[in-house]
């Protein structure tokens, strides 16, 4: 059957495109609800568990090949200056140096927009300004040091509040601040002067840094033919088309793997330009090249989730929500473009009345990139901080508020059907499990007098529905073992043993006996692995190949056993018909290699329903108000995702969720010094990830119906969800148990006791953060 | 918050409280011998040379991980003498003569360590980047402690950072490991 065009609408990263889609062949029911099931919803070890216990899992950083040289990268020590002359005669003369490239001799590589990966001015500390091949990583090390470059530094801005000032540099011909997104429905802000009661506050989140533990990196081999490149990547794809583009090769020439990925959460999209370091080095010098960043690198040029600054007006009026206005902006540093946090303002609540404006903010500053669930991050901390102090003015409980506007089955910026929504059950499971008809308006006493305890919550809405192009080749040996191809990753999700369990579903064969091969640009095409996607796009064409597989083997045996195809089925390994049973490796032990071989492409998504992922998480919170820490005893996460393939590493997803969203909350924070533009804690010392000793207890659950409307699987991506609410849940709880509110991240003691110390002023806003 | 650095203080002290016979070495390449895994190499490297790369880069025991390479996420953690060290901040010049361990010790014979084991059926991580270093760690507190408390479990992981967020199935993998191992030794001691 010939593939048809037609349209289709996929959310990503908070926002909504509509495609084209080819289409082939019919989609699959998804499984019903109460669908007995061997593989599917049941807790799974991972099926690459082994290597990663045993150290036999290869990431790229230890790909080592024969000849392979190391490059590294000169960075700039100025935020801001044009580069005037670059002298390398000293670095090339060092024994060992193999090659050098800078501005001045580098070949045309587009790149973001630039016609070179090295800019004639330089941005920001750390901006790439040469590059530098050697035999080994120490002398390429040395060699940087030995390049004399004449810079004329220029004006510069760091900060995202000094940016937006009159007075700040300009960095661009239209300004540092530039609207990216605008949204109204009703009356707008104009409803807000129709409002009883009017509660107005600011609230500001600090730049996060990703600190994936696997730097980003590289290494690239050229045969003469083709090039081949290892990428700790989340998108082998994305790295295939930023080379197309930088190098002018064609698809057939590029060959991008990643095996084994030392975590990902946005920043590892594509192509960097030490990808194409060690490609234009591979080329040039005949050796394979490696570049891989150490964590100063990593922590200076490899992305961010912005700082924003927000200011919320909600009106009150008839016991409702009446009218919201929200104003964000957002330190996009050198990037392109900007995540909006006013994404969940505009889609969460059936409130009649919304006005957002998200404003982009340039410093000079290292680029943002996606950072797990961009934005609505950041702005569902701010949306539900101002609806809890809301909450507090009208005197009705932070949940009850929620609920009278959080029972909407359409969508409120669109009016059409959610596929399915359960937002309204998150609540009654969370609550139950945090024992919220424990709290009291003015928050409880701690485990010592000078400690006070809180309860809060927060609700989720992200998009996760997924969508085309995603495929899956299943090839069914002839021992009855199988083995998948899709073009998708695992970057530590779990998505190679989701895969497996999907086609073990399909084929009636056992996990074990699954083979999946993925993260190669020579299968076929798969997304990115982001915008909690890769279940909900990949696993439907994963279904549909292996049951393309199964009826191809049921045709087959058909012909050998001479049996009306009706009348045979696939059952554990087996096949079944009226007189008996028989394992697939028999029926087919005359065929030897004869394989067959199933396709399957993810089909498009529904037109008439609208697919979000909804979530709520609970805050229990201890705060020592003479030391100014919070504690935070238990989070409660209820997630409606649809199905759940596998529990275990579901809960994984969650736990690790909360756990970096409390990072976000309470310690993480990247300092840039305003007078130099350096970053002050690029490295894991000073910049503080949770370590074992911050987690509290977690408690992780499931609606787990599935979303029959959403796809043949029925679920939703967890990627995100579980990462959006904590933070604001967390502040709610602060303040509840306080009496007073925090609007900064992160909620440093320091913060807390300046909080309690201004109790009665106004606006508690800590230092801007950079 | 406790900071990740407090492993690497009491290994630092540990290796300080035993120093090699002061003889100067250098800058360029020495011989040192080391016994990696039960097995004996002389390596030919700059006394520089950090333990981390001299397992990576010289003799392909690319388990241990390099993530900071200045002391500060555990990643890279071996057993030097039995304990837990950060192998970016020791020398291998330093090691002549006391058993290095890494991860690729851990199941020569093919079967899983219990505690790798106990890793897999607990899902205690997700990108495994940080894995080798958690289960050096968690192998050093289980050869000294056969019976940890939970706390004990999250004191010997306190310096291995794990950014996909893995912790709470990282501190159940290594309390049920405990629970095996202990089990395991208690049947061997009621059959003798």
């Amino acid at each position: 059957m010939s593939p048809r065009v037609v349209k289709t609408r996929i959310e990503f990263e908070g926002e909504v495109h509509e495609e084209l889609a080819l289409v082939e062949g019919e989609d699959l029911a998804s499984w019903p609800e109460g669908h007995a099931m061997a593989a599917v919803g049941k807790p799974r070890r991972r099926i690459d568990g082994f290597q990663r216990v045993t150290g036999r899992a290869h990431y790229t950083a230890d790909i080592v090949l024969p000849g392979m040289l190391h490059a590294r990268i000169l960075r700039s020590p100025h935020p801001r200056a044009a580069v005037r002359h670059v002298h390398a005669a000293r670095a090339l003369a060092l024994p060992g140096v193999r090659g050098v490239l800078h501005r001045f001799n580098m070949p045309k590589t587009p790149f973001r927009g630039e016609d070179s990966i090295f800019r004639s001015e330089v941005r920001f500390v750390g901006d790439d300004v040469a590059a530098i091949a050697a035999d080994d990583e120490e002398t390429a090390e040395e060699a940087l040091r030995l390049i004399d470059v004449e810079y004329e530094p220029l004006p510069f801005v760091v900060d995202l509040e000094d940016a937006i000032r009159e007075d700040a540099p300009r960095l661009e011909e239209k300004g540092n601040v530039t609207q990216s997104e605008s949204y109204s429905r009703g009356d707008g802000d104009r409803a807000l002067g129709a409002c009883a009661t009017t509660v107005q506050a600011t609230y500001r989140t600090s730049t996060q840094l990703h600190n994936c533990l696997e730097t980003h990196g590289a290494v690239a081999s050229w045969d003469g033919e083709t090039l081949t490149v290892w990428e700790s990547t989340q998108s082998v794809f994305d790295v295939r088309s930023g080379l197309q583009r930088a190098l002018g090769l064609p698809f057939s020439k590029i060959r991008v793997i990643c095996d084994f990925m030392g975590g990902g959460f946005g920043s590892k999209g594509g192509a960097g330009k030490y990808t194409i370091v060690a490609s234009v080095f591979t080329r040039q010098l005949g050796h394979p090249v490696r570049c891989v960043f150490t964590r100063t690198e990593e922590n200076l040029a490899a992305g961010n989730r912005s700082a924003t600054l927000q200011h919320l007006r909600v009106g009150w009026r008839d016991d409702r929500i009446h009218a919201i206005e929200h104003v964000s902006y957002s330190n996009s540093g050198q990037g392109r473009w900007v995540a909006s946090p006013t994404g969940p303002t505009n889609a969460l609540y059936d409130i009649p009345h919304v006005s957002t404006r998200s404003f982009r903010v340039v410093t000079n500053a290292g680029a943002l990139s996606a950072f797990r669930a961009p934005g609505y991050v950041e702005g569902t901390f701010a949306l539900e901080s101002a609806l809890d102090e809301l909450a507090d003015r009208v005197g009705v409980d932070p949940l009850e508020i929620r609920r009278r506007h959080a029972g909407a089955t359409l969508d409120v910026q669109s009016g059409t059907p959610y596929s399915a929504k359960r937002l309204l059950e998150c609540y009654a499971v969370g609550a139950r499990e945090i024992g919220w008809a424990r709290r009291r308006t003015a928050g409880g006493r701690g485990s010592a007098p000078h400690r006070r305890r809180g309860l809060g919550m927060a609700s989720q809405i992200w998009g996760g529905g997924g969508g085309p192009p995603a495929y899956a080749a299943v090839h069914l040996n002839p021992d009855g073992t199988a083995v998948v191809r899709a073009g998708t990753q695992d970057i530590g999700t779990g998505t190679r043993t989701v895969i497996a369990q999907l086609c073990a579903e399909e084929l009636g064969i056992d996990v074990d006996n699954i083979r999946v091969l993925i993260g190669d640009t020579d299968a076929p095409f798969g997304p990115i692995s982001a915008g909690s996607l890769t279940t909900a796009s990949v696993g439907p064409a994963i279904r549909l190949a292996a049951a393309d597989a199964r009826s191809q083997l049921l045709g087959a045996a058909s012909g050998l056993l001479e049996v009306h195809e009706s009348e045979l089925r696939v059952e554990r390994g087996h096949i079944v018909s009226r007189g008996g049973r028989m394992p697939f490796r028999e029926v087919f032990e005359k065929l030897e290699n004869y394989t067959v071989v199933g396709k399957g492409a993810r089909h498009p998504n529904p037109e008439d329903a609208v697919l979000k992922t909804f979530g709520a998480h609970f805050a229990d919170v201890e705060v020592d108000t003479r030391t100014g820490e919070i504690f935070v005893l238990h989070i409660v996460a209820v997630h409606d995702i649809g199905r759940i393939v596998n529990p275990m590493t579901a809960a994984s997803q969650v736990e690790g969720g909360v756990i970096q969203a409390l990072g976000f909350a309470l310690t993480e924070e990247r300092v840039v010094d305003r007078i130099t533009g350096r970053v002050l804690n690029a490295d894991l010392e000073a910049y503080k990830v949770p370590t074992v000793r911050d987690v509290p207890k977690i408690t992780a659950r499931f609606i787990d119906v599935p979303d029959t409307k959403a796809n043949n699987i029925g679920s939703k991506g967890l990627g995100e969800p579980p990462i959006i609410p904590t933070a604001a849940a967390v502040a709610n709880a602060v303040a509840n148990a306080l009496g007073v509110r925090l609007r900064t991240l992160p909620m440093t003691p320091a913060r807390v006791l300046e909080a309690l110390a201004h109790r009665d002023s106004a606006d508690t806003a800590g230092p801007s953060a950079g | 918050m406790v900071g990740p650095s407090g492993v690497s203080l009491d290994t630092v002290s540990a290796m300080s409280a035993r120093p090699r016979p002061t003889s100067f070495v250098g800058p360029g390449p020495v011989d040192v011998a080391l016994d990696v895994n039960g097995r004996q190499v002389t390596l030919h490297v700059p006394p520089r040379r950090t333990l981390l790369d001299a397992l990576r880069d010289e003799l392909g025991l690319t388990a241990t991980k390099k993530v900071c390479d200045e002391g500060t996420c555990g990643a890279c953690t071996v057993l030097v003498d039995g304990r837990p060290v950060y192998s970016c901040m020791t020398l291998a010049i330093a090691c002549e003569g006391r058993p290095v361990e890494t991860l690729e010790s851990l199941n020569r014979e093919g079967a899983l360590h219990p505690l790798q084991r106990a890793f897999v059926d607990h899902d205690a991580f997700q990108c495994g980047f940080c894995t080798p270093g958690q289960l050096m760690s968690l192998v050093a507190l289980l050869r000294e402690n056969a019976a940890p408390t939970e706390e004990d479990v999250k004191r010997a992981v306190a310096g291995n950072l794990c950014r996909c967020g893995a912790y709470p199935k990282i501190v159940a993998a290594g309390l049920a490991a405990a629970r095996r191992t202990e089990r395991a030794e208690r049947l061997e001691r009621e059959r003798a």
